[in-house]
């Protein structure tokens, strides 16, 4: 029960980081759109790393 | 020409799979557990998902519910027993996952619960379990199987050595611009290299660590392509193979790690002597466990829930069935099962991307040099 | 995190060690070696090639600036020779017009000196042969008006009259 709260709670968060790093990124491509290759990697790289974090969260959680 | 002879080489490949299945399923009477039983139960559907996720010793295609006989050809078996190694076809525990039969080589009692070889302790006969089904006399051995996973890897270490040394031997001829297959490949190549690893580890090392990354790269996308297949593979979705995967990635960079990368890991110029220890258990802490930890949970854990939620929605149709009528419930697994099949591709690409992209991020930052003095 | 290390097997990893370096030696020698060093020869012989490329371009340029160059060149002297002729040309043309007209003036000088000479001379002998004349015609006159007394007293009158009208 409680690590489902957890797991929901993880979730959450990484929602909100992912919105950010997506966010921002679209911001900046359309911002600088010649950019967009770089700017792609970048996110998704970031992306990748929060998304480690949040797994691991969750198994360590499970 | 060498497109034909590139296909006739996948057609081999395709029928010698085949030419075995069918030539086990013929030899291998199997006994069926649970004859004329199909799974159409969510207990069963979530037993036989989560049975899927675990690795197998035997590759099991489909079981026909009429006769209750299982389709798929059994594989071997190697164990290190308190006897020593041991080694039998899978087909002699006849399918059975729960430790009811006892395979006896030797004075070796071996039982498979739950995908997992157990060895009987001495004087026992029968397994028994305690409240949380664990089993009280017996334990596990070192399991060296050609287990499912083991299979699809060297089905996996098969093709890209055909494919690739196509490839390679094309160049070798004389082809300045590859034919046939051979011209997808090579951008691929030109991806791993110029978006991967130069970017990342820089334009003067890179390619001490091509071979790496191009090996892991192909290696983690086709056994994720494999997984989507049919067959059932679900190689990247077992913990112990990205964990070699990711300690692999440690080894190789903590071994070409340059006297700067150190100087900053353990020592950390410009700080305060105070804490510098404090920041080289961090520093330390983060480059042996929690790199690899974050790239082996990622790859598992994308990969698992990929397989759940794919299992999941075709299994809607049997779960639904009740409530919506046999037509919408099918029709509604295909369509969610369709689209999270492609976000599925995608992700396989993605997975095996972001596995090579990290491992050369950590390489990068582990041979960088500063040329600038603290 | 406890059924994760459950499902660790620790003879997969064991053989997924030994067939990820097995593949991972196999396809650097049989692979990875010959591609990347293939790509990078073509790579080095497509860069090659641009560089020849380039390299001719600026040669073609450089030809073509001379050739202008020595076009620009031959239409100067072209034109500077077109202009000296014409120089001459108008030099000679004009040299040829004073000598003409000094050539004229002299003549002409001559030319009016003997047409002064020759009126002079002319006048002279018309003076003298106006004297003879008016000398025959005034003895004649004489001869014929002295002849007799009327036409002496005649004249002697008229000659009064137009005394008196002075």
């Amino acid at each position: 029960m409680y690590n489902l709260i957890g797991a929901g709670l993880i979730v959450i968060g990484g929602g909100l980081g992912l919105g950010q790093i997506g966010g921002k990124a679209m911001e900046s491509i359309a911002r600088q759109p010649e950019a967009s290759g770089k700017i792609q990697t970048a996110m998704i790289i970031i992306g990748a790393l929060l998304e480690g974090l949040a797994f691991g969260a969750l198994i360590l959680g499970k | 020409m060498v497109a034909k002879k590139s296909i006739k080489y996948l057609v081999v490949l395709v029928l010698s799979l085949t030419s075995v299945l069918g030539f086990a399923s013929v030899s291998d009477p199997v006994q069926g557990a649970e004859a004329g039983d199909p799974v159409d139960t969510a207990e069963e559907i979530n037993s036989y998902i989560k049975h899927h996720l675990k690795d197998a010793h035997d590759f099991h295609l489909y079981t026909d519910n009429k006769t209750g006989k299982h389709y798929g050809f059994s594989l071997p078996v190697i164990v290190w027993t308190s006897k020593g190694l041991k080694t039998f076809m899978s087909s002699a525990f006849h399918h059975d996952d729960s430790g009811s039969v006892i395979v006896n080589k030797d004075d070796v009692k071996l039982v498979k619960i739950h995908s997992k070889i157990y060895e009987l302790d001495k004087g026992a006969n029968v397994v028994n379990f305690d409240e949380t089904h664990h089993a009280k006399n017996a334990h596990a051995v070192l399991d060296f199987s050609i287990t499912k996973s083991v299979f699809g890897m060297l089905v996996t270490g098969l093709l890209m050595i055909l494919l690739f040394g196509l490839l390679a031997r094309g160049y070798k001829k004389g082809n300045v611009i590859p034919k046939g297959f051979s011209r997808v490949l090579e951008p691929l190549v030109i991806y791993v290299r110029d978006e991967i690893a130069r970017p990342n580890i820089g334009e003067k090392k890179y390619k001490k660590f091509m071979s790496f990354l191009l090996t892991v790269f192909f290696f983690i996308w086709i056994l994720n392509m494999l997984g989507l297949t049919p067959f059932g593979f679900n190689v990247t979705g077992q913990i112990a193979v990205t964990a070699c995967l990711a300690i692999f990635t440690v080894v190789i960079y903590m071994f070409s790690g340059t006297k700067d990368f150190w100087a900053h890991t353990l020592w950390m110029p410009g700080v305060p002597y105070v804490l510098r220890p404090v920041l080289a258990l961090v520093e330390l802490v983060g480059f042996v466990i929690i790199k690899p930890f974050s790239l082996l949970i990622r790859l598992f854990a994308n990969i698992t829930a990929g397989h759940f939620v794919v299992m999941s929605l075709i299994a809607l149709m049997i779960t639904l069935k009740a409530s919506f009528g046999p037509v919408v419930s099918t029709g509604m697994s295909l369509i969610l099962s369709l689209f999270i099949m492609v976000i599925e591709i995608l992700v396989a690409f993605l997975q095996a991307f972001i596995f090579t992209m990290l491992s050369s991020l950590f390489i990068g930052m582990a041979v960088e040099e500063h040329d600038h003095a603290h | 995190m406890d059924q994760l290390l459950n499902d660790f097997s620790p003879g997969l990893f064991f053989m997924q060690a030994v067939i990820l370096l097995i593949l991972i030696l196999l396809m650097r020698a049989f692979a990875w070696k010959p591609i990347l060093e293939a790509l990078q020869t073509r790579e080095d012989g497509i860069q090659n090639a641009l560089d020849a490329a380039e390299k001719a371009k600026l040669e073609m340029q450089n030809l073509n600036a001379d050739n202008e160059r020595l076009l620009k060149e031959a239409r100067l002297e072209r034109e500077t020779m077109l202009k000296e002729a014409r120089d001459i040309k108008s030099k000679m043309i004009d040299d040829a017009k004073l000598e003409a007209q000094s050539q004229a003036d002299i003549m002409i000088e001559q030319a009016q000196a003997a047409i002064k000479g020759e009126k002079k001379a002319a006048l002279a002998e018309l003076k003298n042969q106006v004297a003879g004349l008016s000398l025959e015609i005034a003895e004649k006159v004489l001869r014929t008006e002295l002849s007799n007394n009327d036409k002496q007293l005649q004249l002697v009158e008229k000659m009064l009259s137009e005394k008196s009208l002075n």
